[in-house]
């Protein structure tokens, strides 16, 4: 933020603030232009409509002497259009009203839209019922100007970013409470102390437990060391929120250790343990072929270079042995094969980020002014 | 006269070319940001693409799908959010609608909050969209977000029952074909995650693979960003792996010329419509590299400049 101020406020730079200011009214302007002159230029979202629904009926028992058939006290809600209706084994409920709903699916684009409706115009009744949205819709624009106030900040910092910045934050750490409560929280601690309230008033499908005392014995645990945990919060024995914290640490070193020897170290000295040529398998119709021509020369320059370079690299972390003379010039091939690992990491972040960037530009010129 | 100030002109652009190119050093960045917004998004308006050649790891990951019997138990855990959507989403889509096109039974979950979401967007674009046929509880399942980060797949490798007694909408799994018989990890012939950080494909290979390496087979797709903690993995404790953005388009290419889809093929095709902008994007972060290199030399020595 500090450097964006700096850069506007150094000599020279606010010759250009017009330029910007230019730049940025002519973006509006085309945004209203497209908005207001194009068909489909206002961001637009549009639902499929699909309609449902269900009738009651009783089962119809035949009994012999009875043509008609009696029926059974048990309804079921079932639709209009079930087979069962047509051939009397289900009737309808007298003076019971049917149940009609809608739902709606999102339609991925505009272009999609208009040629479901135009099918549909064009008399195929197949083609499902499309209409236009106005909460998705507002949710594209809302979307849209939030990006907008994010990027903003590349001008420089502003109350339009900070809003955006703000729900942004705000949204995303009320989702995490929430979403940590009612998956963790609820099912785990009071599902186990409280299960049939939690069933009665929360998740009904909670499952049943065998064993249901020693489920919510052990609940006390994570409970007393939640409490322990926050007590950090109290003006004083901050030291009692060290013992949970201390429990954490042991048993996630615990989960982690034996993983970690097991795949990142043993399975990996295997697979460095590479043979230095690497020959090609023969093909049935090269089985007489020498064995100079079986070479794969490229595996077998990659072996070497793994081998050259973990070896290097090991040395350039061995720290007991000054870097001098042979040793010296081994570790600094190992700063060589360091540097390329970490512009190779840079240069896979870079790709990263421009993807990022693409695909809120795909948003905005896709879903929001609808150019593409 | 006309020698003499040619002389002087000789004498001082040097003096100017060099001042020039100093100065590009301290161009207002606000340029820059301009630069790559026109060289990322004029590719989009123009839709620019370049073919793909499929690269090893995205052809692995392709035969790693293929080689498992037709109709196999496969699970694939969404280890990520909307902020990284955008390089996995692609790679996402075409694993399932691969998985799918091979008729292969698949079982969905996240270690992310919002990976449930993302799952969620891929079954309702993509799986149900070209394969009407899958039924849920028998084809396909949602198990949904599950916390305890790595916790989860070490429970994973000894009780699926207990870890996950019900589905995302908490329909009893017990009764639903597709897992009712599964009891660890071992019920399934090919794991995926895609992974934007932790937990995700590391821990995959870390807490799954390493307790039964030869029971399935592990694949990754990962970000640009994580793919460097991956790479050691491949193809030793990872049969695959689809490295960002250009690891999707490759494998989208692989699939969908193997498996063509009649309709909504742009659907497939998010991965290889992200590359043109990556092309020109890319020259010109080496042109700026390269212009700033050119700018310090330049200003060395310089008053002010970089020495």
């Amino acid at each position: 933020m500090s450097t964006a101020n700096t850069q506007t406020s150094a000599p020279g730079r606010s010759d250009l603030r017009w330029l910007w200011i230019s730049l940025m009214v002519f973006s509006v302007a085309a945004l209203a232009a497209n908005a207001f002159l194009r068909k489909d230029g206002m961001a637009h979202r549009y639902v499929e409509v699909i309609e449902f629904e269900r009738v009651e009926a009783k089962a119809v028992v035949e009994s012999g002497a009875n043509a008609t058939g009696t029926e059974t006290a048990q309804t079921e809600w079932v639709d209009p259009t079930d087979a069962r209706l047509a051939n009397g084994t289900l009737r309808l409920v007298e003076g019971v009203a049917p149940i009609k709903w809608k739902l709606h699916k999102d339609v991925a684009s505009t272009t999609e839209a208009n040629e479901t409706s135009a099918r549909r115009a064009a008399g195929d009744m197949s083609a499902p019922v499309v209409e236009l949205s106005m909460w998705n819709s507002l949710g594209v624009w809302a979307a849209a100007l939030l990006t907008l106030g994010i990027f903003s900040f590349l001008y420089r910092d502003n109350p339009y970013y900070k809003v955006s910045e703000s729900l942004l934050i705000g949204s995303s750490a009320a989702y995490w409470m929430i979403n940590g409560f009612w998956t963790t929280i609820v099912p785990n601690l009071f599902g186990k102390l409280a299960p049939d309230v939690v069933r009665a008033y929360a998740i009904p499908s909670l499952p049943v437990s065998e064993h249901p005392g020693l489920d919510a014995g052990l609940a006390f645990v994570p409970l007393i060391l939640g409490f322990m945990l926050i007590w950090r919060l109290a003006p004083k024995g901050g030291w009692i929120a060290v013992w949970p914290l201390a429990f954490i640490i042991g048993t996630t070193a615990g989960l982690k250790l034996v993983s970690s020897i097991e795949s990142d170290l043993m399975a990996q000295v295997v697979a460095t343990m590479k043979p230095m040529v690497v020959f090609t398998a023969p093909s049935t119709s090269a089985v007489a072929s020498s064995a100079v021509s079986a070479v794969n020369f490229w595996a077998t320059v990659g072996s070497l270079v793994g081998v050259v370079g973990v070896l290097s690299v090991l040395t350039y972390f061995f720290f007991s042995v000054e870097h001098k003379g042979a040793v010296g010039k081994a570790a600094r091939l190992g700063v060589w094969f360091l540097m390329i690992t970490f512009g190779s990491a840079f240069g896979l972040t870079v790709m990263g980020r421009i993807t990022l960037l693409a695909q809120r530009l795909e948003f905005l010129f896709n879903s929001w002014l609808n150019i593409n | 006269m006309t020698t003499t100030s040619q002389t002087n002109m000789n004498k001082q652009s040097p003096g100017r070319l060099r001042a020039f190119l100093a100065g590009i050093g301290n161009v207002d960045r606000r340029w820059i940001f301009l630069s790559m917004a026109l060289a990322v998004g004029v590719p989009i308006l123009l839709k620019l693409r370049f073919p793909e050649v499929p690269g090893p790891m995205a052809k692995a990951t392709f035969d790693a799908v293929e080689s498992i019997p037709e109709g196999s138990r496969v699970l694939l855990s969404f280890d990520y959010d909307p902020a990284s959507a955008g390089e996995l989403q692609p790679m996402a889509n075409a694993l399932v609608y691969h998985c799918a096109s091979r008729h292969h039974r698949i079982v969905f979950m996240a270690l992310w909050p919002l990976g449930k979401q993302m799952a969620d967007k891929t079954i309702k674009d993509v799986l149900l969209e070209f394969h009407h046929e899958y039924k849920y509880g028998v084809d396909y399942v949602q198990l949904g977000y599950k916390a305890g980060n790595e916790g989860v797949i070490k429970l994973m490798t000894t009780n699926i029952p207990g870890q996950y007694p019900t589905d995302a909408d908490g329909a009893a799994l017990s009764k639903m074909p597709i897992v009712a018989d599964a009891a660890d990890l071992r019920a399934f012939k090919f794991i995926g995650s895609f992974s934007a950080g932790f937990p995700g494909a590391k821990e995959w290979v870390q807490y799954a693979k390493g307790n039964t390496p030869d029971a399935f087979k592990v694949v990754g797709g990962s970000t640009g960003v994580q793919v460097s903690q991956l790479l050691p993995y491949y193809p030793k404790q990872m049969e695959g792996l689809l490295v960002a953005i250009k690891g999707a388009a490759e494998y989208e290419m692989l699939v969908t010329s193997k498996y063509p889809t009649s309709h909504y093929a742009d659907r497939l095709e998010e991965g290889r419509r992200r590359m043109g902008p990556q092309l020109v994007a890319h020259l010109l972060m080496i042109g700026l590299i390269v212009l700033g290199n050119v700018a310090m030399i330049a200003g060395r020595g310089m008053k002010g400049g970089a020495r």
